[in-house]
């Protein structure tokens, strides 16, 4: 093996390029990875399931090969565990998918291994993309790396864990109301969630279909940019899937901000943020006005309204798309003597507690005496939440706000209270209620070693904006360099 | 307008939503579905007269495709998934309906 596999933290296209320069072979690369996730990930815990044997096979296919495969070729990347990958497991976190193996592939999966990436294994997550910390996965939590009493961040925390402690360059995660940003903050990498449409749901298991979006993790930006590049695209298996052009998201040393206009909503930000995180903040945005970009203070209106809508809307999907786990197909199936009992009884030994309360709670809403009041009231406020950005967005080309109020929350902190664990995502449900892309990218420490993250929301299809700025920050700033403490 | 959630109610949505709930359960979801829509009750104060509702984020609208009828997942391999299948029959089988 080469000095190059033996850094963990080499990025996505550091490697590429050796294995390109036959420096070091695809095969290298994934024993390195999965060398390291047999040595450190016991007490981290961010995979569900290890793909060794498939990931040797497909990496061995790749230096077989007369010319790289693709941009990603023989770059390990971590998928959720909620994306469909043809013969491994997708539990989704759940006990109902406890044994579920995907018969066929998700488009992203089929996108990466185009582009030449190999798949190693699959990530803890809260149960259907639901939580904030991967405590709801029936088979987690996975552990901060920074500090292993302290949540990942969720849903899709083992994702952002392998990628911050080296288990992988690259991850796939899916983004809700801010499960990749979310875990991308609390973790110290780059987290980006597309443009509603941007990336093909297909194989991605569905919580809440209006929302839901796959999007990478990755310790640099140019790397995100490079995996996003890899997945986006239109899908005639996704009618949601847009068919735009996939532009290069970050052009080669595009670093350049002179000129852009960045927004920050200060009343939305008065209350409730950490000390450590306003600071963190306020120095970033310090920092993109120094490289040349002007800030001013905008108004989204709506944006103290965005936590009630989304658990709304979200619950209100969610309780739809989850009717299909009836025990018949596929999954658990309780014993029943009677067709109704086996579903009940199928649903009530498969879901967990947060699972059944959304369920519960979107049923609710969306039932006879309740829908007007609720969930349509919830989808008119969500059309002046997007209006809110749109206004904004004619003076501004990007919208600035932290990723989340605090730094990472301790594991067992929140589970006891539903309402708490939801506040965690205030700063991250509107971009996604409005179908707009955005990122977190590592902005500081809190006192006590904790990442923060910087949240970047911008218009809708201009990703590159937002991979511009960040982009930029990261070179003007030293978070991107500094890893955890492990192994 | 709804004010109070009660354990009634709470039974009634379970069963909606096919799910089989223990009495501790009843009044977990009872008390923090309630504290949930009260929370909730935060979007009702907001006046939306004539606002048309967001059910998509997508402004284009689904894409359409021509519906060509194409080879879909192999039986065998769909049923290696189902809990109780007859595979050699290539039947789904649940318990007795009638």
């Amino acid at each position: 093996m080469t000095a190059g596999a033996s850094d963990p933290f080499l990025t996505a296209a550091a490697l590429r390029a050796a294995i390109a320069a036959r420096e070091l072979s695809a095969e290298d690369a994934c024993r390195a990875a999965l060398d390291r996730i047999a040595a450190i990930d016991g007490p981290l815990h961010a995979f569900q399931h290890v793909a060794a044997d498939r990931a040797i096979a497909r990496a061995r296919e790749l230096d077989r090969l007369a010319s790289p495969a693709g941009p990603l070729h023989g770059v390990p990347v971590a998928l959720k565990d909620n994306i469909a990958v043809n013969g491994l497991v997708a539990t989704a976190g759940s006990r109902v998918l406890e044994r579920y193996v995907a018969a066929f592939d998700a488009t992203v999966t089929a996108r990466l291994e185009q582009a030449g990436a190999v798949i190693i294994g699959k990530t803890i997550c809260d149960e259907f993309a639901m939580g904030s910390s991967t405590e709801n996965s029936a088979y987690g939590p996975s552990h901060n790396p920074w500090a292993l009493d302290r949540a990942p961040g969720g849903s899709s925390g083992g994702s952002a864990v392998a990628v911050a402690a080296g288990l992988a360059p690259l991850a796939l995660g899916s983004d809700t109301g801010g499960s990749i940003r979310q875990p991308a903050a609390f973790c110290g990498v780059v987290g980006v969630k597309p443009t509603y449409g941007r990336v093909s749901r297909f194989g991605l298991i569905a919580f809440a279909s209006s929302l839901d979006q796959i999007g990478p993790f990755a310790r640099t930006v140019e790397d995100a940019a490079l995996c996003l590049e890899a997945i986006s695209g239109a899908d005639r298996r996704d009618a949601t899937a847009a068919p735009r052009e996939v532009p290069r998201f970050l052009a080669d040393g595009a670093r350049d901000v002179r000129g852009l206009r960045i927004g920050v909503p200060e009343r939305v930000l008065a209350s409730g943020v950490d000390a450590d995180v306003r600071r963190a903040f306020d120095d970033s945005v310090r920092t993109l006005e120094r490289l040349g970009a002007t800030v001013r203070s905008i108004d989204l209106p709506h944006s103290h309204a965005g936590i009630p809508v989304y658990y709304l809307v979200a619950t209100a999907e969610a309780s739809s798309n989850l009717a299909r786990y009836d025990g018949v197909r596929y999954g658990l199936r309780a014993d029943a003597a009677s067709l109704d009992a086996m579903y009940d009884r199928t649903r009530s030994a498969g879901f967990g507690a947060e699972v059944k309360r959304r369920i519960m709670l979107g049923t609710y809403v969306l039932s006879a005496g309740y829908y007007d009041a609720y969930y349509l009231k919830a989808q008119q406020v969500r059309t002046l939440i997007r209006r809110d950005f749109e206004i904004a967005f004619a003076d501004v080309d990007a919208v600035a706000m932290p990723t989340t109020p605090t730094p990472a929350f301790r594991l067992g902190e929140k589970t006891a209270d539903p309402l708490q664990m939801y506040l965690a995502d205030i700063f991250t449900v509107t971009a996604p209620l409005a179908g707009l892309p955005a990122l977190s990218v590592p902005c500081g420490f809190s006192s006590d070693q904790l990442p923060i993250g910087l949240q970047l929301i911008g218009r809708a299809w201009d990703e590159a904006t937002l991979f511009r700025l960040a982009a930029a920050y990261e070179h003007a700033t030293p978070w991107h360099g500094m890893h955890p403490p492990v192994g | 307008m709804p004010s109070k959630l009660t354990r009634e109610e709470v039974l009634r949505v379970a069963r909606l939503a096919h799910l089989e709930l223990s009495e501790s359960d009843v009044d977990t979801f009872t008390q923090q579905l309630a504290d949930i829509l009260a929370y909730a009750s935060e979007v009702q104060q907001i006046e939306t007269t004539g606002v048309a509702p967001t059910s998509h984020a997508l402004a284009a609208g689904p894409m359409w495709r021509d519906d060509r009828p194409e080879p879909s997942l192999d039986r065998d391999t769909v049923l290696k998934n189902a809990p109780d299948a007859r595979r050699d029959a290539g039947l789904f089988r649940v318990p007795k309906v009638l």
